[in-house]
């Protein structure tokens, strides 16, 4: 015969201003089931949780229920105190009466009936808990970073120096990323290159990484702990083992296509390295372009190589890993302006947008860092910036703001003042956001001592006349319409997720947003976790963000790996689903429906030694929905800490009250 | 070669006085390609901007009777050679899909049926893509020969794109340059291709007009155009009638032809009397026959 | 605390005077009501200013006008010229950011001007409207000579375009007698019926 013990309450006043909670306790003590019932101020204190614990040891409990705010709060902070008592943890139930009742309703007489049916359920449940066990899961600690990108370096370097190995993993041929393409980094206007190199080094000399580049992620299962990963490493063409990185085979490759790092801009051979700076310093044959792969006569970089160290027949390499935790770091691409046709579809060349405009102005950039016009490579003497180009806007598909563009954008017309102190810069806003550190700061040097104009309005039209391009905007604190004729135009175009975020998001089984940002677990209090344990997430690919939030973010994604692997094992979630296997007719219904594919049919064994077929919930990889529970035809899959019993039961205690 | 298309045809106001020889070129042209108008029976007039501006159902109401007629004479599509009516028409067709309350309001105001089954259809966008490039070039006669065009398109043929549902790129439409092309002709790039004219302000504030419609005609200019072809009467008045105040207004003293892009057609697939339409206009438009825009106009497009 | 809660409700009268003038309660809505657009999504960045064809010649900026409709600034706004002088070109709302048909809150704001019998800043156009749209309800379709005549003699622009029309006439583009609608009954009828209804916008009545 259960003994339950019923705690009430008062969460301060939020539960006591609309319940009468003394009323509830009261009533709780008439409750088949229950030998003991109370009510304090706050049940999760510490004196009222050795209230409760002192209630179990006196009144020789077996079932407790506590009445106040949602499990979601509490729940393991009362499995935790009932276990110190020396009660399995999961013979506690919450009845939501905060929540569910004192914060939805005003009718105190209404309200306080409703707990005592709530705390009524709530014992009717109790009654039927069994205790629950957690079973041990390995971990395999060993973890993957997918992208390259000053995220993935971070976080990699960091689980590295945890002492764990790490497998980093890049799409193209060298890590590095965005910030690789950037010239000076605000607000300190470090160069990006000077910063980020050395980091690129330490990653390809630590002994816990593994970079492999030119290499994509095909295939992942498993769970937390456990996830194969199928890894894809594209053939470069190149014997890593035997190049030099001396750039013989790139100089002389006949072949010139527009390099993808120069946004553009500038040229790459079909051999070649993205920038002279790229980790690991081996050249990429681009097939798609070379020569001999399309059946012409070449072979130039083959025989200058001095090492021997192409290989025109290498093939892609499989790779099949096991890691216990995941770190998406794949970073964001920058949208395409030739969708604004009231900007000239991207067809004025003299219309760039802010990567472009970064790549002039690197020194090892296609111009050399020297600001020239694209059309006609005579330097500017009027640039206008425009803000906001594609974001904010229902218009042009991202309501969001890309956040870094207030900042770059006045970076951009700090750094060309600062180069050639006689040109004209304005800059065309809507409002400026600078609430990093030194931000603010930042934008007033480069209107107050750099003298960039900025106006404020948006641009309604760019268009060519000549060979100078008309910018018509607007000055709404002037209120009045204006027009610039102006030599370079430079678009601060909206930040966008990579164009298969959505694939490696259904690959990883985790979610995206509406526009294909990888969704956090809680936009508040879990901005480096996803709902799927053991995947984490560092940088951009999750949202818009600056370089300092994403190194944080990084550094905050690989400290969650690290806690992972500092435990010996990982213990399984017992509110799980549980096939009685001697009824089940193996009809596979419950593994169709299963969102989590955490069932399969496995072979047991049958009466009489005969062999049969029934499903197996995978313990590691249910989440506990229930879906199969409902799903299943011949009611044998129950929900461990949720059976039918227990909700029929809730059910019957509501009704018959 | 399919056999005759067939449209339901609404003139609208202007195409029976002022823009005649838009009415009388469309119909020659229609006929001359095997697409038959059939003229909508006792239309009326759209409301143009003065109907919405006084009162929005009214505005929907009246459009909507045209579409209630095109739907009794059992056809689709009504073709609109003006651009300011088709926009009505379209627009209004559009919001009576959209709002289901509203298209019973003005049902019943009407007190005729009105499915939502009638279409507007603006001309250029009837020749240009379901009579296609292909049957147009062969049906020209006399090419013009590298004649270069500024192709005007105006403010509502191709705005609001979301309500029209157009297959143009607003910013940079593209069906009438196809048109020239087929015509032998030569579109030029030039910015101002829906740049507004200054539309019903014609009458009450001419000022207005005559130095936006001087704008329009100064960048033709400047980017090598011999003529500019629109498809839209009030476009036309703004830019025929009003051209010599407009530019004297600007001190400038050249002349632009300007046509309806179905003169051009009638020109180039030599209909006879192609010509009388040319002289109905303010601007002589006779260079425009005789080719020798094409040679004079050496300048840089812009 | 509870019980402490006064039963009289606080004492400021709420008014907003923006440069000294009371604002209009209530104005903003009810053009937000006519014009099934909502005011507040404009985040005033001016893009419609930019590229407005006939910004040179207004009084206040399209940005300004749906800000001060959205402050409550009635007397500026329906008395502005901008209001009456906006073509409906549509540029604006094709390059909205926020999508806000700005056409359509013009066309409210004109519906209000008249209704209130606010005096227009531009005779001339409003006598344009009001000519095209009494043609209009007479015959059905629009007899241009008539329309035009009308529009001088209501603006006193007795030789305006003289010599366009006599132009127009010997080209054969006038013509001088209307043609017939036999529809012009229902077409009538519309006029009447929008007459008759209540304006969509909750209690500002004809």
């Amino acid at each position: 015969m259960a003994r339950v013990g019923v705690f009430v309450c008062w969460c301060g006043s939020n539960i006591a201003r609309t319940v009468d909670v003394q009323r509830v306790a009261e009533a709780a003590r008439r409750i088949p089931g229950v030998v003991f019932s109370t009510d304090y101020k706050y049940m999760c204190s510490e004196p009222g949780q050795t209230m409760v614990r002192d209630a179990i040891r006196e009144h020789r409990l077996d079932r407790v229920v506590v009445a106040s705010c949602s499990p979601r709060l509490h729940e393991p902070t009362f499995q935790r105190c009932i276990a110190e008592a020396g009660l399995n943890p999961y013979l506690v139930e919450m009845a939501n009466i905060r929540e569910h009742c004192s914060w939805v309703h005003q009718d105190r007489e209404a309200a306080t009936e409703k707990a005592i049916d709530l705390v009524r359920m709530a014992v009717a449940k109790a009654r039927r808990d069994f205790p629950l066990f957690r079973n041990e899961i390995p971990i395999t600690k060993r973890a993957l970073v997918i992208g390259g990108g000053v995220a993935g370096i971070q976080a990699a370097l960091d689980i590295a120096d945890a002492g764990y190995p790490v497998t980093l993993v890049e799409r193209t041929p060298s890590i590095g990323g965005r910030m690789a393409q950037y010239d000076k980094t605000f607000p300190t206007l470090d160069c990006a290159a000077c910063i980020l190199t050395p980091k690129m080094v330490d990653c390809a000399s630590h002994p816990n990484i593994t970079i492999l580049t030119y290499a994509e992620v095909e295939e992942v299962s498993g769970f937390v702990g456990n996830f194969t990963v199928r890894i894809r490493r594209r053939a470069r063409g190149v014997d890593m083992e035997k190049c030099t990185g001396c750039g013989v085979c790139y100089s002389k490759c006949p072949v010139k296509v527009p390099n993808e790092f120069e946004e553009g801009m500038g040229e790459r051979r079909a051999i070649y390295v993205p920038f002279p700076q790229a980790v690991p310093n081996v050249p990429v044959i681009d097939r798609q372009h070379c020569r001999l792969n399309n059946g012409l006569k070449c072979g130039v970089c083959q025989k200058l190589c001095p090492t021997g160290a192409i290989a025109y027949d290498q093939e892609d390499e499989v790779i099949t890993g096991q890691f216990g935790a995941i770190v998406v770091a794949t970073g964001f691409k920058m949208w395409d302006h030739s969708q604004i046709g009231e900007y000239g579809y991207g067809s004025i060349p003299d219309v760039i947008s802010g990567l472009q405009f970064e790549r002039l102005m690197n020194a090892s950039g296609p111009t050399e860092g020297k600001i020239v016009r694209p059309s006609d490579h005579r330097p500017p003497k009027t640039v206008v910036f425009v803000a906001c180009v594609g974001s904010r806007s229902e218009n042009h598909g991202h309501e969001y703001c890309s956040k870094v563009c207030c900042m770059y954008t006045a970076k951009h017309a700090l750094l060309l003042k600062e180069k050639y102190p006689d040109t004209q810069a304005y800059v065309f806003y809507m409002d400026i956001r600078a609430n990093g550190k030194g931000y603010e700061e930042f934008v007033r040097r480069t209107i107050e001592e750099y003298g960039a104009h900025y106006i404020r309005g948006r641009v309604s039209r760019i268009y060519r006349h000549g060979d100078r391009v008309v910018v018509k905007g607007a000055d709404t604190l002037l209120g009045r319409p204006v027009e610039i004729d102006a030599d370079l135009v430079v678009l601060a175009t909206a930040m966008e997720p990579q164009d298969d975020a959505k694939e490696l998001a259904r690959r990883l089984g985790i979610s995206t947003d509406q526009h294909n940002w990888f969704s956090e677990a809680h936009p508040k209090l879990k901005p480096v976790e996803v709902l799927s344990s053991g995947i984490y997430l560092a940088g951009a690919c999750q949202y818009p963000k600056d370089i300092p939030d994403t190194v944080a973010q990084a550094s905050g994604a690989a400290s969650k790996v690290a806690g992972l692997f500092s435990k010996p094992h990982l213990l399984s979630e017992p509110m799980i689903a549980s096939v009685r296997e001697e009824d089940c007719a193996a009809c596979g219904q419950c593994v169709r429906v299963c969102p989590f594919s955490a069932i399969e049919l496995v072979d047991v064994n049958g009466k009489n030694g005969a062999s049969r077929r029934a499903a197996r919930v995978n313990e590691g990889l249910c989440h506990g929905c229930g879906t199969c529970v409902a799903g299943c035809r011949g009611s044998c899959i129950d929900l461990r800490g949720f059976t039918n019993a227990q909700v029929l039961s809730e059910i019957d205690a509501l009704a018959l009250a | 070669m399919d056999g005759e298309r067939v449209y339901a045809y609404y003139p609208g106001c202007s195409l029976h006085a002022t823009a005649k020889e838009y009415d009388l070129s469309a119909r020659a042209v229609c006929s001359a390609l095997g697409v038959e108008l059939r003229e909508v029976p006792d239309w009326n007039c759209c409301g143009a901007s003065s109907a919405h501006a006084r009162d929005h159902l009214l505005g929907v109401a009246l459009a909507a009777r045209n579409l209630a007629l095109v739907e009794e004479m059992g056809m689709r599509e009504v073709a609109v050679p003006c651009a300011a009516c088709y926009n009505r028409l379209a627009v209004a067709g559009r919001e009576l899909q959209d709002d289901g309350s509203l298209a019973a309001e003005v049902r019943e105001m009407l007190g005729r049926p009105l499915e939502g089954s009638a279409k507007a259809r603006a001309l250029l966008d009837v020749v240009v893509r379901d009579v296609g490039a292909e049957r147009i070039r062969d049906a020209v006669k006399r090419p013009l020969e590298g004649l270069k065009v500024a192709c005007y398109y105006g403010c509502l043929l191709v705005r609001p794109p979301r309500a029209l549902g157009t297959e143009e790129r607003v910013e940079d439409p593209q069906s009438l340059d196809e048109l020239v092309r087929a015509l032998g002709g030569e579109p030029v790039e030039w910015p101002h291709k829906t740049e507004c004219c200054g539309a019903g302000l014609s009458l009450a504030r001419t000022d207005v007009v005559r130095t936006l419609s001087a704008n329009i005609l100064k960048m033709a200019r400047d980017c090598g155009a011999g003529c500019v072809v629109c498809a839209c009467p009030l476009c036309m008045t703004n830019l025929d009638m009003r051209q010599a105040e407009s530019l004297k207004a600007a001190g400038e003293d050249s002349s632009m032809p300007v046509l309806y892009f179905t003169e051009l057609m009638g020109l180039a697939m030599g209909l006879p009397g192609a010509e009388r339409w040319l002289k109905m206009h303010f601007v002589d438009a006779s260079a425009v026959t005789r080719r020798e825009a094409a040679a004079a106009r050496q300048e840089e497009p812009c | 605390m509870g019980d402490a809660i006064s039963a009289q409700s606080a004492p400021s009268s709420g008014e907003v005077r923006i440069g000294g003038r009371p604002a209009e309660p209530g104005f903003a809505r009810q053009v937000e009501a006519l014009s099934g657009q909502k005011l507040s999504a404009c985040y005033q960045c001016g893009e419609c200013t930019a590229g407005c064809p006939v910004a040179f010649a207004m009084d206040l900026m399209p940005n300004q006008v749906t800000r001060m409709a959205l402050a409550g600034m009635s007397g500026e706004v329906l008395g502005s010229r901008s209001i009456w002088l906006c073509v409906g070109c549509n540029t604006c709302v094709t390059r909205c950011p926020r999508l806000v048909d700005l056409p359509r809150v013009m066309d409210s704001l004109r519906q209000i001007a008249a209704r209130r019998g606010i005096r227009c800043p531009e005779p001339a156009v409003r006598a344009f409207h009001d000519t095209f749209l009494q043609g209009l309800e007479r015959g059905g379709r629009l007899h241009e000579l008539a329309l035009v005549a009308a529009f001088k003699l209501r603006t006193g622009r007795l030789l305006q375009d003289l010599p366009a029309g006599a132009a127009m006439m010997a080209k054969g583009k006038l013509a001088v007698l209307p043609g017939t609608v036999k529809g012009r009954e229902e077409v009538r009828r519309l006029f009447e019926e929008c007459r008759r209804r209540p304006a969509e916008d909750d209690g500002h009545g004809r």
